[in-house]
């Protein structure tokens, strides 16, 4: 089993839907985000064009926070989730620092924080929070290793990228262009 | 005469209310397993799922509110059987329990009172306020007529004063939506196809090849079931076309944008019609079957040429050209998008109706792909006594002008409460219920004028806006999560009906709008048209007028009713369309006989002057008008706006990113606040753009106070369309002030 997730950046309007779904269903601390969006313009004027996506861990494969994690705090869960076990974070910033996305924060309460993929709700066979409201039905949420899922299938037949694969974390979340 | 009525700020009152009775809950870090709710899905016992509508905006979405045990309030979520929403909420949806944990709510009734010579707002017992109500209005009916009472309103609680004003003798009731918004989209479609796209909007996206939007920025505006179903068309390789002098997102996603000189459309659109006519692109079949006036229409584009356009509008002939061929390549699936927000130049009804002439062309009204018909379940009204007739109305208030306003034109109200010499028809009090006035109604002076001369001003909102400080009376309403309230009965592919019910009770003393106006109509002896103990009766009452009950719905939340007309016009078929002659009007005898124009006309706009650019202004999908800059889930992803600038005139002007500017327009009108300058490709170099809704002025609302800039007060300069007496509002130039312009000033 391996969880992923493919966005695709044709559909999305970036309206930030993901972001405050995460931020009530994970009671992310006001002024803290486990998930955002990002807008890239590109050209001059008129010929421009914008990519938006919504950007998050990427639960990276090789992942640099898991490595450098002095307490095994940041570990894998089953299916490949990079998971960050509150007690056993004492809150250096290791991982804040090694992670290529700046997908971790410094929550209030003295640990690190970071997108979990909904464990909680795959777990019981649901899609993450963030990709059950998305309005245009941009992310496609499943298992790299199942070949009938929806996921699976978006990959084979679309175009997509990853975020800096220079950086050799094998992340997961996959952009269809 | 009365006393001016001054500007309060509410904030210093009502600190003695009791505390919020709900607030957001914490879960225990760590224990994820444990975590309860499942957007979406099933639902796991413990908790409740409430049924609701969303009431962030007027797409009213079904959903769910999630209440813990404890009767905290967790996540408001979809509800998956809504065709509006499918279970998905938008941001402001899902943000929408920020409205109701603002800790700047209005938490009891005001009266404005003179203390020591300061007039001021003290705490009122709902008893002495809904009184002090009951008692003005008789005064005014006593001295003018119940006539003499106007409504200006949005959203949910509009209905329940509206009932109160037609039982005690007045129909002038008016909202911003039609004379402010959509209303030239609605008169323009009426005149052309016998009715208009309604809202939600009847535009069959999910199935279309084409999508053409002028200047609507379908995504950014977060009209929910549209969103979804542009992002499903996108997905069946639909071409999008849009005509924007901005890079939407909606145009970010085209194959073609026209990135158009502003205020030029109308040239575009007649350059169009002259593409598909003159090259034998229209649907033949259907214009001869269903319209009327064609040979006249097909005369008067004849020079309309894409070359005539592209002096005018910029855009090149071929890319007028390449776009129209692709319409009708997708005709009759292609929908020329009727836009909402269309109250631009004052000629709007005019660019509505050419927008109306493309659709008719491509055969796209009553056709799969383009625009379909709606078909919805009427619920009665409770039992109640007729109501009076009153001796004038809000046709009154137009005085011979704006012949084709079909509802209340907010302006010619507003007029009618300054009083003049000689006047027959004059307002003296107002209900202002869930609408900001101030930010939403441009030309202030003439608003602020009225807002003095009258002898009663009564607001009800959940938060303390800035048309609150200008009430006699301030009465707190709660937010729809406290509520029950008037069914939501939707027309649209299916009938739907949704429940909204309260999830936790009202927090302080706010109160639901159908009870204030319960209150009050029984203060004035109209008992009998509220002859119900409270809105659950009313509920049960009228669901069971249409086959169900308050116990199945508060169990499914929304009810689907089959559909026992055709959606679209089947082939061929004889139909008649809703016009005087039952075909679709290419020309317009009504308008020619009222003097107007018969078929669109390209009228050249004035043009802002060296070193002025136009104030284009639009929405952000996380905002809804003015009322979310205060909410405290919606403005972590967007708290302020930014003023929209194109790097060559940021060199010009030596601007930097967010640098903080002033914005001046052409009549020396300087913002209140400055704004962050955001330089990008994405807009014109004769143009900037804002998102309309920030730059509050009232201090009470302590987070959204002096965030950004208010286009509103920008807008001195209005173009008012003649037909229907929309207010145009895009006709105004702004240039950049760098240092403050009110050094040591207050505001």
């Amino acid at each position: 089993m391996r969880y992923a997730m493919a966005i695709d950046t044709r559909k999305c309007v970036g309206c930030s839907d993901c972001v405050v779904a995460c931020q009530t269903e994970n009671d992310v601390p006001n002024g803290f985000c486990r998930d955002w969006v990002k807008e890239v313009v590109d050209g001059t004027y008129p010929n421009v064009s914008i990519e938006l996506r919504s950007e998050r861990c990427n639960h990276c494969a090789n992942s640099p926070c898991v490595r450098c994690c002095p307490t095994g705090a940041s570990h894998f869960e089953d299916g490949g989730i990079v998971l960050v076990e509150h007690n056993k974070c004492i809150g250096c910033g290791a991982c804040i620092e090694s992670c290529p996305y700046e997908a971790r924060y410094s929550h209030p309460d003295g640990y690190v924080d970071k997108c979990t993929f909904c464990i909680h709700r795959v777990r019981q066979g649901n899609d993450p929070a963030c990709v059950c409201v998305c309005p245009t039905r941009c992310m496609y949420f499943g298992d790299l290793e199942d070949p009938n899922s929806k996921l699976v299938n978006v990959l084979k037949n679309r175009k997509f990228k990853s975020l800096a694969p220079e950086a050799g974390t094998k992340p997961q979340i996959f952009y269809l262009l | 005469m009365h006393t001016r009525r001054k500007f309060i700020k509410i904030g210093a009152f009502g600190l003695g209310a009791a505390a919020v009775t709900g607030v957001v809950s914490e879960w225990a870090d760590g224990a994820l397993a444990d975590k309860p709710l499942l957007l979406n899905d099933k639902y796991v016992s413990g908790w409740r799922r409430v049924p609701t509508y969303c009431e962030v905006c007027f797409w009213k979405c079904a959903g769910w509110t999630h209440v813990s045990p404890e009767g905290n309030i967790q996540k408001i979520t979809g509800n998956a059987d809504d065709p509006q929403c499918n279970g998905r909420l938008c941001p402001r949806g899902t943000g929408g329990v920020g409205m109701y944990s603002d800790p700047d709510r209005l938490k009891t009734p005001l009266l404005r009172v003179t203390k020591n010579g300061e007039q001021t707002y003290r705490e009122a017992s709902w008893e002495e306020a809904l009184d002090f109500i009951a008692g003005k209005m008789k005064e005014i009916a006593g001295k003018h007529g119940p006539e003499s009472l106007a409504l200006f309103n949005h959203g949910t609680p509009g209905k329940y004063f509206t009932h109160l004003l037609n039982a005690f003798g007045s129909n002038n009731v008016a909202a911003p939506s039609f004379a402010q918004c959509r209303g030239p989209r609605d008169t323009g479609f009426e005149l052309t196809f016998g009715e208009s796209v309604s809202s939600p909007e009847v535009t069959d996206i999910r199935d279309t090849k084409c999508l053409v939007l002028i200047g609507s920025h379908i995504g950014e505006n977060m009209h929910n079931g549209q969103v979804q179903e542009m992002s499903e068309a996108i997905d069946k390789g639909a071409v999008i076309i849009t005509v924007d002098p901005r890079l939407s997102t909606a145009a970010s996603k085209s194959k073609f944008w026209l990135p158009i000189k502003p205020s030029t459309d109308l040239a575009l659109l007649l350059a169009w019609m002259h593409v598909l006519i003159h090259e034998n692109l229209y649907n033949k079949d259907y214009i001869s079957q269903y319209a009327e006036g064609f040979n006249e229409l097909k005369e008067h584009v004849r020079d309309f040429t894409p070359e005539w356009a592209y002096g005018v509008t910029t855009i090149k002939p071929e890319l007028i050209r390449h776009s129209a061929r692709e319409m009708a390549n997708a005709a009759p699936s292609v929908i020329i998008h009727p836009g909402r927000h269309t109250t631009w130049y004052g000629d709007d009804v005019q660019r509505s109706r050419a927008i109306a002439i493309l659709n008719a062309l491509l055969g796209s009204w009553g056709n799969r792909g383009g625009i379909f018909f709606k078909e919805g379940i009427k619920i009665p009204d409770f039992p109640r006594p007729a109501y009076p007739k009153p001796a004038w109305s809000w046709q009154d208030t137009l005085n011979g002008r704006y012949p084709f306003a079909r509802e209340a034109v907010t302006n010619t109200i507003i007029e009618a409460s300054i009083p003049k010499p000689g006047m027959a028809h004059v307002v003296k009090g107002w209900f202002v219920a869930g609408t900001n006035l101030v930010v939403s109604i441009p030309l202030k002076e003439q608003l602020m004028q009225a807002m003095q001369a009258l002898d009663l001003l009564v607001v009800i909102d959940t938060m303390p806006m800035e048309i609150t400080g200008y009430a006699d009376v301030v009465l707190p309403e709660c937010t729809y999560l406290e509520r029950y309230d008037d069914l939501r009965a939707t027309a649209h592919r299916e009938p739907t009906i949704a429940l909204r019910m309260p999830a936790v009770s009202p927090s302080y003393q706010a109160k639901p709008a159908w009870w204030i106006s319960k209150q009050i109509g029984e203060r004035l002896g109209l008992g009998a048209f509220y002859n119900y103990k409270d809105f659950k009766e009313v509920l049960e009452w009228q669901l069971k007028q249409v086959g169900s009950s308050l116990e199945e719905m508060e169990r499914i939340g929304l009810k689907k009713y089959p559909r026992k007309t055709p959606v679209y016009i089947a082939n061929g078929s004889d139909f008649k369309f809703k016009t005087a002659s039952g075909k679709i009007q290419l020309k317009s005898n009504e308008l020619q006989e009222a003097g107007f124009d018969a078929m669109p006309v390209y009228t050249p706009h004035p043009q802002p002057e060296d070193g002025y650019y136009r104030l284009i202004y639009g929405r952000a999908p996380m905002h809804t008008f003015s009322r979310t800059a205060n909410n405290r889930n919606l403005v972590a992803l967007m708290p302020e706006n930014s003023v929209w600038v194109n790097p060559q005139v940021a060199e010009l002007w030596g601007l930097r990113k967010d640098q903080h500017v002033w914005l001046k327009n052409q009549a020396g009108i300087v913002s209140n606040f400055s704004v962050k300058v955001r330089i990008t490709e994405r807009i014109r170099w004769d143009s900037v753009y804002i998102v309309h809704g920030f730059g509050h002025h009232h201090k009470p609302l302590t987070y959204a106070f002096g965030r950004g800039v208010n286009d509103t007060e920008l807008i001195s300069r209005l173009s008012i369309d003649p037909i229907m007496g929309g207010t145009g509002m895009r006709g105004n130039f702004v240039t950049f002030v760098k240092t403050e312009p009110r050094k040591g000033g207050k505001i």
